[in-house]
Parts: C-alpha cells; structure tokens; sequence
C-alpha cells in the first residue's frame, strides 16, 4: 500500500499535524541568510559566496545511460536550496551520490571544505549530513520515541561490548530520550511516542522521518521529497518546520516537483534536466527562465504558474 | 491408561535436555532473525561447528576438554565470519543461500573418510566428555526426583549445566536488546538504509549479531553432543534447522523468552502425543491399526504428523506465535 493511498491520512494528519500546523504557519520565520545572494550570478555552476557543499565533475552512468553529469555545484551554506527538475532528471540519483549512498564513476564531493569521495553513508551522519527517502522509512515494528531515540549520534551503548553494561549508557540514554520527546513535542507528536511507527499515516511518517534525522543535530539537511503524498494541512506544518531549519542555521536541501512548495520556502533553485544542472538562480529567476520552461514542456509546472499569475492578479 | 506416567514423563519432558539445546539453538536463531532480520537456515551449522571444535580438540589433536569448550566457540564465530562478511553487504537472500548450503558442506566434510583421523568420519567422536562428567556433583547411576520431575543423577547434571547457561544466554540477550545497540540491530531489520543514513554502521552491526547467535547455537551443538557424549555426523542435518525453526515460530520472534517457552510446549507435545498413543486402550489400538495402520514402528512418525497438524492449527489462528503481539505482526505488511 501506498502511502498516498492510505484512506486514515485525513483524519490522523488532523490530530498530529492540523494543530502544529496554525501555529507553525503563524510563527514569523526571520531568515538569516536573507541577501546572501545578491551577488550571485543566476547561471549553472555559479559561486556562492561561503558554499557547505561542493560538487565538481560529478558523473554516474548506468551502462549506456548517464544518469548524471553535474560539471560544478556548489550549495550555499544556511540556505534552502530546492532541486527540482521533470521525471527522470537524476535528482534522487544526484542525492546518493551526495549522501554516499551510491558511488558516482568519477568526480569530487566536499562537505564543509573536506572531500567525501569514498565515504560510506553511515559516516557522512557523524560528519553532519543526513538525509531522508523518497519513500518514506518508517521503521515500523519500533515506536515513534525508539525511532528518534535511533537518530542520536555517538551512543556509547551502541558499541556490543559496552551495550552489555548498563551503567555506561544509562546517563546518555536518558539525555538522548530528553531531547527526543522535546523534538517530538516540536513536531506535535509527543502523544504518539510509544506507538508503532508503522501504524501512523503517511503525513505522520513523513514528519517522523525529518525529525528523527534533526536527532543526528545535523548541519545540512538532504530532504527527498518532503512533501509527497502529504495533505496539504500537514504540508503547512512541514514547509514551517524546513523554515525552521533554516532559522536555527542549518543547510537544507530539498528534491520538490510542487511549484508552490518550491517559491514559498527555497533562497536557491537548482534545476536538473537529463542528468545536468541546466539552471540556477533564485525562485524568481527560475520562473522566467525559458530553458526551464522548455525542460519541462509545459507540464504540470506551467500550470502551477499560470494559476499562481491568476492568483496575484 | 496410566495418565500418572504418562504426565510424569511429559513434565520431565518438558525441562529435558532436548529442551535446552533446541532452546539455546533458537536463541541463536532468534538473535539473527527475530532481532536482526537475518535469514540463517543453516543453524544446526553452527551446532556442528561448536560440536566438532569442542570433539577434534580431544579427539584430533589429544588436547583437554575444557580448552575444546573455547575451541568450539572460536569455531562457531569463524563459521560466521566466513558466513557473514561476504554476504551481508548484499540482500538478506545471499545468506539464506550461503548458510543453507554451508551446514550441509559441514555435514558432508566431517563424515568424509579422509576426515577419519580428524573427526571420526561417519562413525564419529565417542570419548571426549569424560571431564565434565569427572566433576559432576549428583550420584550418576541414581534417580533424583523433585516434585513431578524425575532424573538421573547423570542427566540432571546436564541439566543443572544447560538451564545456567539458557538462563545466561537469555539475560544476555536480554540486556543486549533493551540497550541502544539491540535498538539500532531493530532498526537494520527494519530498514538498513534508514539506519545508515542516521550514521549506524549496519554491516558491523549485522556481523556481530552472525557471530553473537552462531556462538550461541555452537554453544548449544556442545551441550547436545556431551548429553549423549558422541558426536555423530548425521544427527546435524538440516531437518534440525527447521526444527529451531518450528521452535522459534511456535514461539514468536523478537521475543527474549520466546525459543524458551517455544522449546518447552514442542518437546512436550512430542512426549505426551507418543506416550498417549503407546498407552491407549487395546480396542483403540485395534481401531487406529486397521484405519491408519498405527503401530509400534510407526509411532515415532505419526507424533510428527499430529504435532504438524497442530503448527497448521497455528499458522491458522496465531500467526504471531505464543508471545508475538498480532497488532505488531501486520505492520510488516505496509
């Protein structure tokens, strides 16, 4: 079953999210980073002013199919940046080789000014990257505070030998469940914690999934899809909680194909199409661009940006 | 009917010796399929790697029975490193392969009889345990009886030795699994990629629980070759495996108590269907021999039959096993 297709979304995502959302989407989020890009130049491949992350040369190939060919991106650190791009572009792919969850054939990944070629994927989460899934990862036959309790980094119980002592990791234990049900308190969920993950609705796993990864206290945050398959109450709340990433001056990325998603919260917008960055530049910038426009043959983004333009006028 | 014998042998039944080996065997099991998500279908394996290192210790090289004991433990965690650290960076099927062809290999190898000198070939190790029983406490050719249980001295020893080490292995597996190692083993079995992504190193992870389960049914392979102080080849064939299997189902995976309360009801269920069917009545004899042709010979095949119709009963109407929580159960299907 899909998670889109779950008939309880509806009336869950009203006591989990609906609440969390008024307020989230009341709050006023200051932005930081606001001017960071004034300077920059809304062409592929274009310099950031202090970039977090860094790719260059970046190619994966599947057999005779290049997935990907990104000759020079760079993130800017602190801000949003939303990747989008048609069917089939690459993002997801892009995402694994970034996360290491996939090798790419040749090129250079550096995160925060080291490279992380060759680093496995469990490692980047110590070095303070983390990312969710395009599916969503619920673990389903653990609870909802076991799932965040997983997301702290440096448990010394989780080594086999001191696992066996219990004095060692009591203390650290108990630090770790503090900041879990203060998250979950954050995401509205605290009521939830001793339920099976599994048994939450789509909205709920989605929400779950985020702030399990912000228990890694991460710096950048990789975000695939954040929004699919959600209803759009509980979307509210999670477009004020990637807000809120921003405001406590985390990176984040995000793959959307929600137009209105994009504008609404990203500083940067990176468009891929047939594996390469065809454009860069600010949300703004992105909408006029006519190779965007062509990239995606008037499909449902030119529909999004008609109504939007009705909308306003 | 003699429901009096027929009861007193049961309940001995239900903490004999079988009892602790296919327990422990399926605590072993349960650390890697119930905790860890791993598909072992060789686990009477690792029951011979424990057996032979513990048996060619004294056996082969001539050495003592308690440096076998370390012998047969460092056997079984090199069983699951050759296992383990081919197979599981790939998907969990490439271990169910490789363990279910392994035990067999193991099997075939320690009864070639090129392997006489070594391992005894198909006639197998007979004296090697002679220092265990050397210590041994209780009067070995008496019987002891406490409440509804009744032993000899010599078995009650084994058990007193067995059930320490079940409770031990329990309380291990216990300790490890409410610990946040235990939590990040859940989570692999859950999804590997969602724990990797939040910096658990599951390959290592995974390793260990190989190791940790294998040593356990190792552990349990030497406990059930010094019970009947042989080792013979053939009694580490794979219907042992589906035997743990049965055990951990019947018991619910994921559960600590589980293999134990699992072992207990199988081994019980065996004993008073054979002594039910010895002691009926003659006219329901006549009857069961002239419809289904029961007999003396055929007893021993005919308890399987009921006590599978009873694992079909089972699979029925408690999918989840005597502990597992149903609720729990489904959520594997989303």
């Amino acid at each position: 079953m899909t998670d889109e297709a779950r008939p309880t979304d509806e009336d869950h995502g009203s006591t989990a999210g609906g609440g969390g959302a008024a307020s989230v989407r009341d709050a006023v989020f200051d932005n930081p980073i606001a001017g960071v890009f004034d300077g920059v130049e809304p062409v592929p491949g274009a310099a950031k002013s202090d970039p977090i992350l860094v790719a260059k040369d970046v190619v994966r190939t599947f057999g005779g199919l290049t997935a990907v060919a990104v000759d020079h991106l760079e993130i800017q650190r602190g801000a949003i940046t939303a990747l989008i791009g048609p069917n089939g572009a690459g993002k997801t792919t892009f995402f694994n080789l970034l996360t290491g969850f996939d090798k790419p054939d040749r090129g250079d990944v550096s995160l925060g000014g080291k490279s992380i070629n060759n680093v496995a994927s469990y490692k980047l989460a110590k070095q303070g990257m983390v990312r969710t899934f395009q599916l969503t990862k619920a673990l389903s036959r653990l609870t909802v505070i076991e799932n965040m309790k997983l997301g702290a980094t440096g448990q010394i119980g989780e080594s086999f030998w001191r696992a066996l002592i219990t004095p060692l990791w009591s203390a650290q234990e108990k630090d770790v469940e503090r900041r879990a049900t203060e998250l979950l308190e954050r995401f509205n969920m605290a009521h939830m914690s001793d339920e099976f993950a599994g048994t939450m609705s789509g909205g709920q796993r989605k929400l779950i999934e985020m702030a399990r990864a912000l228990m890694t206290d991460p710096r950048i945050v990789m975000l695939d899809e954040p929004m699919a398959g959600v209803n759009p109450a509980l979307t509210q709340s999670l477009l004020g909680h990637v807000k809120g990433l921003r405001s406590e001056g985390r990176t984040v990325i995000f793959v959307e194909h929600d137009m209105d998603v994009v504008r609404d919260i990203s500083d940067w917008v990176v468009v891929m199409a047939e594996g390469a960055i065809i454009a860069e530049g600010t949300p703004d910038d992105i909408a006029s661009n006519p190779e965007v426009i062509d990239a995606y043959l008037g499909s449902h983004h030119d529909s999004d940006l008609s109504e939007d333009e009705e909308f306003e006028s | 009917m003699d429901w009096g014998f027929i009861f007193e042998r049961t309940f001995s039944a239900m903490i004999g010796p079988e009892v602790v080996v296919f327990a422990l065997a399926a605590i072993g099991l349960n650390v890697h399929f119930g905790y860890a998500g791993l598909l072992n279908f060789g686990q009477v394996g690792f029951m011979a790697a424990g057996a032979y290192g513990l048996g060619m210790t004294v056996h082969w090289m001539g050495l003592s029975f308690w440096l076998g004991i370390f012998m047969g433990i460092g056997y079984s965690v090199v069983l699951a490193l050759i296992l383990g650290l081919p197979t599981l960076r790939l998907r969990a099927d490439y271990l169910g392969l490789v363990t279910i062809a392994s035990s067999e290999t193991i099997r075939l190898f320690v009864r070639w009889r090129g392997n006489r000198g070594r391992t005894g070939a198909s006639e197998g190790i007979g004296e090697f345990a002679g220092a265990f029983y050397d210590i041994n406490p209780f009067k070995t050719g008496v019987f002891y009886q406490f409440g509804p249980f009744k032993f000899l001295g010599r078995d009650l020893w084994v058990l007193v030795v067995g059930w320490s080490l079940l409770l031990l292995a329990v309380l291990v597996v216990w300790q490890l699994m409410r610990s946040p190692w235990g939590r990040a083993l859940k989570a692999i079995r859950e999804d590997e990629d969602a724990a990797r992504a939040l910096g658990k190193n599951a390959y290592a992870l995974k390793v260990q629980a190989l190791i940790l389960g294998g040593v356990i049914g190792g552990v349990a392979g030497m406990l059930q070759v010094v019970q009947k102080a042989s080792i013979q080849p053939d009694t580490f064939n794979p219907v042992i495996t589906f035997l743990i299997w049965t055990i951990l189902i019947l018991g619910g995976p994921g559960r600590v108590w589980s293999p134990v309360i699992g072992s207990m009801i199988y081994w019980s269920l065996i004993v008073f269907i054979e002594n039910v069917l010895r002691g009926l009545p003659d006219g329901a004899r006549d009857g069961l021999e002239s419809t289904v042709e029961l007999s003396d010979f055929n007893i021993g095949q005919f308890r399987f039959i009921l006590v599978g119709l009873g694992l079909v009963l089972l699979a029925r109407y408690r999918p989840q096993g005597i502990f597992g929580s149903r609720e729990e159960m489904a959520l594997d299907d989303r």
